[in-house]
C-alpha cells in the first residue's frame, strides 16, 4: 500500500543547524498493516510521516501510495490518499467552524470544491450516526464551533474526519501525546475500533512503548533518521517492553534513555 | 456650533459610510476570513474609482463602468495573490508592492492625478447631490443600501458553498485545509480577488459620489476598513451571529465611523489631525485582544509536552 524507497531529508543544509532527519529510509507497508513507530526525540519519526504527507519535498528517494508515485505531488493533492491526525489537537480542525462543517470539509477530501452547498441534509444525518461512535455527545452539537471543544474531543473529531472518506493510508502523528492519560486511552481505543472496522493501513507514531506493542501488527523503531528495528508477525505478538529495550541496546549500542518512552 | 448644521450633514455622512461599508466588507474577507492584512486596498480604491470614471467619461453606461471597475479590482487582488503564493512574499509586503505599482497604473488610467465627472452631464448612480430632495429610488442612501444587501446576499451564498467553505478553512487553519486536500494557495488568491473586487466597487461608487477620481482617494483606506470591521464587531458582535448579519454589521460599523467623524468635525477639531486619530483609535482596538491575553488571562495548564517532537 505504501512504499518508501530510500528517502533522504536534510533540514537547514549548509548551516550550523544542519540536521539530517531522514537518512535513507525504506519501508514497505502491505494492505491492512497497522505499523507503530517509536524512537527518541529527533529520531525522524514525524519527519517520516511529513515526508509521506508531502509537507515539503524530500531531497532524494521515492514515495509510492498504492502504486502511485506521489513524490512530486504537493500536500493538498496527496491528501486524496491520506487521512492525517496530528499531535497538536488544534492542528487537525478549523476552530471557527462548526462540527458539521469540519466533517463536510473532510467528506470532500480529494474532490474539487464546487459551488454546491457545503453540506447536504443527508450528510448531516449521517454525521450524527458517525459522531455516536465517539461516545462524546457530539452528535447533539453539530453546529457548535469546534473551538469550544476540549483537546480530546477535537482529536477524536480529527480522527473521524481523517477516516470519513476511507484513506488509502492513515497517518497518526503521536495523536494522543497531548491528551491526559484517560482521554488518550479513549482516543486510542476509538482509533483501534475505526482502523479495524475499515481495515485501514495505518502508520502510527507513539512515544509510549506499551502502546506501540499493544497496537498494530508491526513495530518499527527509528534512530538518527534510520529504521533500526522492524518487528512483525509472531515476534511482534510476543514482544514485551523489556524485549524492546534489550533489542534497542543491541542494535544501537546504547541504553534507551528516555523515561518518557519507557513509562509513557 | 449649530446643531442644524450637524443634522444637515448627517445624511451625507451616512451615504459615505455606506459606500465605504462595501469596502469594509472587502477588508473583512481578507482580514477576518483569510487572516491576511491586505494593503492592496489603498491602491484598489483608486483603481475602482479611476476605471469607473474613465469608462463613463468615454461614454459607457454606469453599470458597465461599475463592472469594469470590479474586474480591475479583481486583477489587483490577483497580482497580490500571485506575489504572495507563487513568489513567497509575505502578504503584507505583497500588498504594499501591488499598492505601489497601482499608483502608476492609476495615473495611466486617468492620464493625470485627478479626473472630475459632471453629475449634470452624466447619468451617475450615486452622487452627493442625490441625498436630499430626490425620489427615494434615486436617493444615494437607498441605492447603496440595496447594493450592500445584494453584495451580502452573494457573499452569504458563496461562503456557504463547498468552495467558499474551503476558503474559510484556509484562513482558519491552513494545515488542516491542506490535510483535507484544499489548495490553500489557490484559495488565498481567490479570496484576495474577491476582496479587492468589493473594494474597487466601493471606490467606483465613491468617485461617483464625490464627483471625481483622485490618485489619493484610497490613502489610508485599510485603516478605515479595519475601523469599520472593529466597530461593527464591537457594537453588533454579540447580537449578530449569522454570517450575513455579521457582514451587515461591518457596513453599519462604517456608517458609525463616518457619523462619529462628522460629529468630530462639527465639534471643530482640526481636520488635519483626523487621520492620526483614526490610526490611533484603530491601533488601540487592535491592541485590546493582545492586552487581554497578556495581562488579564489566567494561566492555562498545558496538556502534554511542549516540544514538537520529531
Amino acid at each position: 500500500m505504501l512504499e518508501i524507497k530510500n528517502i533522504y531529508k536534510t533540514f537547514n543544509a549548509g548551516t550550523v543547524n544542519e540536521k539530517c532527519a531522514l537518512n535513507g529510509v525504506s519501508l514497505k507497508l502491505e494492505d491492512g498493516d497497522f505499523v507503530t513507530v517509536i524512537g527518541g526525540n529527533g529520531a525522524g519519526k514525524s519527519t517520516l510521516l511529513n515526508a509521506v504527507a508531502g509537507v515539503w519535498p524530500v531531497d532524494d528517494g521515492q514515495i509510492l501510495i498504492d502504486g502511485i508515485d506521489v513524490t512530486k505531488l504537493p500536500e493538498h493533492k496527496r491528501a486524496k490518499y491520506l487521512g492525517r491526525v496530528f499531535q497538536d489537537p488544534m492542528t487537525g480542525t478549523a476552530a471557527t467552524m462548526g462540527i458539521e462543517e469540519n466533517l463536510a470539509l473532510a467528506q470532500r477530501r480529494g474532490q474539487s470544491r464546487t459551488l454546491k452547498p457545503r453540506i447536504t441534509k443527508k450528510e448531516r444525518e449521517s454525521y450524527k450516526d458517525l459522531l455516536k461512535i465517539l461516545d462524546l455527545g457530539l452528535e447533539d452539537r453539530l453546529t457548535s464551533k469546534v473551538g469550544l471543544l476540549s483537546g480530546g474531543q477535537r482529536q477524536a473529531l480529527t480522527l473521524l474526519m481523517a477516516t470519513l472518506k476511507k484513506p488509502k493510508l492513515l497517518l497518526l502523528d503521536e495523536h494522543t501525546a497531548a491528551l491526559d492519560p484517560k482521554t488518550a486511552a479513549k482516543v486510542l481505543d476509538t482509533t483501534e475500533k475505526i482502523v479495524n472496522r475499515d481495515h485501514l493501513t495505518t502508520l502510527m507514531i507513539t512515544h509510549n512503548m506499551r502502546d506501540a506493542i499493544v497496537h498494530g501488527n508491526r513495530l518499527i523503531m527509528m534512530m538518527e533518521g534510520k529504521i533500526i528495528l522492524d518487528i512483525k508477525g509472531e515476534d511482534k505478538k510476543k514482544l514485551t517492553v523489556e524485549d524492546l529495550l534489550h533489542q534497542f541496546e543491541l542494535v544501537s549500542g546504547e541504553e534507551f534513555a528516555s523515561d518518557k518512552a519507557l513509562l509513557g | 456650533m449649530n446643531v442644524l448644521t450637524l443634522i444637515n450633514a448627517l445624511p451625507g455622512a451616512i451615504a459615505q459610510g455606506l459606500i465605504w461599508g462595501i469596502m469594509a466588507i472587502g477588508v473583512y474577507i481578507t482580514y477576518r476570513i483569510l487572516d491576511i492584512a491586505d494593503l492592496t486596498v489603498d491602491g484598489t480604491m483608486c483603481v475602482g474609482g479611476a476605471a469607473c470614471i474613465m469608462m463613463m467619461l468615454n461614454g459607457y453606461n454606469v453599470w458597465i463602468s461599475l463592472l469594469v471597475a470590479l474586474l480591475a479590482g479583481t486583477a489587483a487582488g490577483f497580482v497580490t495573490g500571485i506575489f504572495h503564493t507563487a513568489m513567497g512574499i509575505p502578504p503584507i509586503l505583497a500588498g504594499i508592492l501591488t499598492q505601489l505599482a497601482l499608483w502608476s497604473v492609476n495615473l495611466k488610467i486617468m492620464g493625470k492625478a485627478n479626473q472630475a465627472i459632471n453629475v449634470d452631464k452624466y447619468d451617475l448612480l450615486v452622487s452627493l447631490r442625490y441625498i436630499k430632495g430626490v425620489a427615494i429610488t434615486k436617493n444615494t442612501i437607498f441605492i447603496v443600501t440595496v447594493l450592500i444587501v445584494l453584495v451580502i446576499a452573494v457573499l452569504y451564498w458563496f461562503f456557504g458553498t463547498e468552495l467558499g467553505c474551503s476558503i474559510r478553512a484556509t484562513g482558519c487553519n491552513s494545515n488542516m485545509a491542506r490535510a483535507q486536500g484544499i489548495n490553500t494557495n489557490f484559495n488565498k488568491v481567490l479570496g484576495l480577488m474577491l476582496s479587492n473586487a468589493m473594494v474597487a466597487l466601493s471606490g467606483a461608487l465613491l468617485a461617483q459620489y464625490q464627483g471625481f477620481a483622485d490618485i489619493n482617494m484610497g490613502r489610508g483606506a485599510i485603516v478605515i476598513g479595519l475601523a469599520a470591521v472593529i466597530i461593527g464587531e464591537a457594537v453588533f458582535g454579540r447580537i449578530f451571529h449569522n454570517f450575513g448579519l455579521r457582514l451587515f454589521s461591518i457596513a453599519l460599523g462604517s456608517v458609525i465611523y463616518y457619523l462619529v467623524l462628522q460629529v468630530v468635525i462639527w465639534l471643530g477639531v482640526d481636520t488635519d489631525l483626523l487621520k492620526m486619530f483614526s490610526a490611533l483609535v484603530v491601533a488601540i482596538f487592535l491592541a485590546i485582544p493582545y492586552w487581554k491575553s497578556t495581562y488579564f488571562s489566567k494561566p492555562v495548564k498545558k496538556g502534554g509536552k511542549t516540544d514538537a517532537g520529531n
